[in-house]
């Protein structure tokens, strides 16, 4: 542990620290424009010069330099200060000064570092340099004059993202960068190059010029677009989202937002029902509150209810519509909606239990029937970072590109009885070994990936490496809240309800319900708005404060960050206003009261963070049958209503997934 | 960037040079140069690859050659390297050529040695000469392009043509060579004006003694 001195000041800093990395830990801020703590280190742009006693007699790049014992690192003596005003000067030379025209005004780096450690002025008189726009594809706009060419793009398209298509093709002051033939980038995680970017060359195409950082109402919450649950700050002005950003949480998704979860948010103001519905005639017509609950109330169910629920939805409303249920006298709950029907007797036996962050550490992987890049990305950096490591990935399914190099084994389930030797034996000396199953291989293969937990020796000593990769944002908190039946949706279908909700449920094969009296409790005119008796109008994930458990089992919140449009309800209120009219008042009347039962119902809702759960074994047939030929994930951006109804989304599908040529727009 | 030479059309080049493979020779050369790295480095033979692939789409065009992207491609296949880095390569040495070059690639060095010794009456020749800085000419001989420092200081000024350096050049003697070239006739590389090497014009003025042998001059130290 190297003791070095930071303006005087002693510190004692972790060995392989660098110069950098101790004066942050002694307190003083470097700037900076090419180094971040997630990449690789450039040691290009300069910025963080600082004097460094012993050795030469100049500035030195603190960002790539190691800190020594007996170090003297000095970062407010004049030489400092001159070398960062030079620096800066430099840097301003073929900067543009369009500030005001920018997307990044208010939250650029150069602006702000130009601000707190620049000269004021410029003595240079000659021409700027021009850059020519680069197309980069539907979710980042290029301005490339306002490069500084720092390579943080390249360094995470590169080292995260895992897609080498963006690069610096010239040399000197020609040096320009650029996507592979200015084609699209065909990453999921693209949009973080615009968070990574100092300046403003790489900003959000669906956000242009919109609005200024300081204008917008900032809300934390959690996203729904996957089951990983990643902490976003949905940015707000008025009544509508403008954005959503990433927050840090080095336990779910460090400081990533895939694409969807960054930009499916145009998708909360198109296609949504702001007003309930009733069919009447074979026609939805819009109606009252009092209309549409009335008519609900007239349905002589008989104790036949059902609750299917959605993959968007909140603990809160899955657990009111849960109550509601059983105080019509019934008990067919169920959220796997496409006819899933694994065992869920224990929780953890359909959980990721390694954790997200865990999973850096594993080194052996076998993925079984999942596509992890699209089903979630985030995880995805997570196993690359394994690889880093040193860790090997064997895959069972069809083959696909996941972004780094995997061993695969075929595509027939069979094979998890039978694994080759090379799998057994890399298992066999892998100290923390992972294998991780997906919606894929559930239907069929559950069995026999569990009784992969004794063969291939799962369980250590502190380590857990028996996954379920739920891709769902809803289904952890589902299965808490006892939204399973034993043989599934079809078990409900049999059961033939005379009256069912349907809580978001856009993926329900609603053929199967035709005698059934179908509410639909949702945001966006979906299939599941269509098939309904009544649409009830609900909030989408930004318009309420809601309990989300990802797939690893760890309970979230987020909160509201605008109201629902219209005469759209949070979906608690309307369970509760509906259960009085139906004469079974609901014992709630707050989000507080609710929340109190739902912690009484289902105990690991109560507290925040990773839930406990108890590790056994269900026993099942350990047989496996079955070829996967897909899957579950047809199209990464349209997954769910919101996506559907959003542009972005649906260009990023053209496009990346399915290759057509978009003309840029002359501009 | 005026001057930069266009890149063609890119649906052009996938027609022409699509299906791109290596010729029976250079087949065999390229695994030697792979054969120099250890099978986990294959991306060191980018550049070497390049070159290679270079000068065969030269021998191809009659020209000196250039990089078209499904040629660039095919070489980033071969050495299992991401397209994009091969191509950031291709784009940073100027030595390879991103646009179709003619049959003599003609590189006056415009540096402050060559300056200050006359390329700029290099520079008038070739002009005079019809060549134009970033262009081919119409014939399809001679592409002129102005390059920053070649190495050959002492025999200022100079010109790089093909794989040859031209040295202690003026208006006539760069004339010279490129009358001879466009008529097909042989030039002698090196200096024009008969110097050995980078020998000091009019002889050695120091160290006359090492001429002919090796002479100790350590008597000869002032104390």
């Amino acid at each position: 542990m190297p003791l070095v001195k930071v303006d005087g000041v002693e510190v004692e800093v972790p060995a392989g620290a660098t110069v950098l990395q101790a004066c942050e830990i002694a307190g003083k801020e470097i700037p900076r424009f090419c180094y971040h703590e997630r990449l690789s280190i450039a040691g290009n742009c300069r910025m963080c010069l600082v004097e460094v006693k012993p050795g030469p007699p100049k500035p030195q790049a603190s960002c790539a330099l190691p800190a020594a014992d007996k170090q003297e690192i000095f970062t407010n003596t004049p030489m400092v200060k001159n070398a960062r005003e030079g620096v800066m000067e430099f840097l301003l030379i073929n900067h543009p000064l369009d500030c005001p025209i920018c997307d990044q005004g208010g939250e650029c780096d150069l602006q702000d570092q130009s601000l707190a450690y620049g000269r004021g002025h410029s003595r240079y008189d000659e021409n700027k340099r021009a850059v020519t726009e680069k197309y980069m594809g539907p979710i980042v706009k290029t301005v490339m004059t306002r490069c500084i060419q720092c390579t943080r793009c390249i360094r995470f398209a590169e080292e995260v993202a895992g897609v080498e298509e963006i690069g610096a093709i010239g040399r000197g002051e020609d040096m320009q960068i650029t996507s592979y033939l200015e084609g699209a980038v065909t990453s999921e995680l693209s949009g973080n190059v615009v968070d990574l970017c100092p300046v403003g060359a790489l900003t959000s195409k669906p956000y242009a010029f919109e609005a200024r950082p300081w204008e917008l109402k900032k809300t934390l919450t959690i996203d729904v677009m996957d089951a990983v649950g990643t902490n976003i700050r949905l940015d707000s002005r008025g009544r509508q989202v403008l954005r959503a950003l990433p927050v840090i949480n080095e336990d779910v998704n460090e400081e990533w937002a895939s694409d969807k979860t960054r930009h499916a948010v145009d998708g909360l103001v198109r296609r949504r029902l702001d007003k309930p519905y009733v069919r009447k005639d074979g026609k939805l017509v819009p109606a009252s509150w009092d209309e549409a609950f009335v008519k609900i109330a007239a349905v002589d169910f008989e104790g036949s209810v059902a609750a299917i629920h959605g993959d968007l939805v909140d603990c809160e409303t899955m657990f009111a519509a849960k109550a509601l249920v059983q105080a019509c006298g019934g008990s067919l709950l169920e959220g796997r909606q496409t006819g899933m029907d694994y065992d869920t007797s224990s929780l953890a036996a359909v959980n990721f239990n390694t954790t997200i962050a865990g999973t850096e550490n594993a080194d052996v992987i076998l993925l079984v029937g999942s596509n992890v890049r699209w089903e979630a990305p985030l995880v995805n950096t997570r196993i690359r970072k394994a690889i880093k490591k040193g860790a090997k990935v064997f895959a069972i399914g069809p083959e696909t590109e996941l972004t780094y190099k995997v061993e695969w084994l075929g595509d027939d389930l069979a094979l998890l009885g039978s694994l080759p030797e090379a799998v057994t034996e890399a298992f066999g000396k892998a100290a923390r070994p992972m294998v991780i199953v997906g919606g894929g291989a559930l239907k069929g293969g559950q069995g026999a990936s569990l009784a992969l937990v004794e063969t291939l020796g799962l369980i250590k000593d502190g380590w857990n490496g028996y996954n379920v990769l739920h891709f769902s944002a809803a289904r952890n908190g589902g299965l808490m809240l006892g939204y399973a039946q034993t043989g599934g949706i079809a078990d409900v279908v049999a059961a033939k309800p005379k009256l069912a909700f349907f809580l978001g449920a856009d993926e329900v094969d609603f053929a199967a319900f035709a005698d059934t009296f179908k509410v639909y409790i949702g945001h966006h005119g979906d299939k599941g708005a269509a098939a309904a008796d009544v649409v009830l109008p609900g909030a989408s994930y930004a318009e309420k404060s809601g309990t989300y458990v990802n797939l690893e089992g760890r309970v979230q919140r987020g909160e509201r960050a605008v109201f629902p449009p219209g005469d759209a309800r949070e979906d608690w209120t309307i369970l509760r206003a509906l259960s009085g009219v139906m004469g079974k008042t609901l014992p709630f009347d707050t989000l507080e009261e609710l929340r109190a039962d739902m912690a009484l119902d289902q105990p690991l809702l109560a507290e925040l963070g990773l839930a406990k759960l108890e590790w056994a074994l269900p026993k099942l047939d350990a047989k496996a049958e079955g070829v996967l030929n897909g899957y579950p994930i047809k199209d990464f951006y349209l997954t769910n209503a919101i996506c559907r109804a959003s542009p972005t989304m649906q260009r990023c599908s053209s496009e990346i997934v399915h290759g057509q040529d978009y003309a840029e727009a002359a501009e | 960037m005026a001057d930069a030479p266009k890149i063609p059309d890119e649906a052009e080049t996938r027609a022409r040079w699509g299906d791109f493979a290596w010729t029976e020779e250079n087949a065999r050369k390229a695994k030697e140069v792979l054969s120099r790295y250890p099978e986990n480095r294959k991306q060191s033979a980018s550049i070497p690859l390049l070159d290679l692939a270079q000068r065969q789409v030269g021998a191809d065009t009659q020209t000196q050659g250039w990089l078209p992207v499904p040629v660039i491609e095919y070489v980033a296949r071969q050495i299992e390297v991401p397209y994009m880095r091969v191509y950031e390569v291709a784009t940073f040495y100027t030595m390879f050529n991103m646009a179709p070059v003619g049959k003599y690639h003609v590189q006056v060095c415009g540096t402050t040695p060559c300056l200050l010794g006359g390329s700029d009456d290099v520079m008038a020749a070739c002009k005079n000469k019809g060549l134009s800085k970033g262009h081919t000419t119409p014939d399809g001989l001679f592409t002129l392009t102005e390059v920053e420092c070649l190495g050959a200081c002492a025999n200022a000024p100079m010109v790089q043509i093909n794989d040859d350096n031209f040295e202690d050049l003026d208006y006539d003697r760069t004339t010279a060579i490129l009358e001879a070239l466009a008529e097909g006739k042989a030039v002698t590389p090196g200096s024009q004006t008969g110097r050995r090497d980078s020998c000091a014009i009019g002889g050695p003025t120091n160290l006359k003694e090492m001429v002919d042998d090796n002479h100790d001059y350590r008597g000869e130290w002032a104390s």
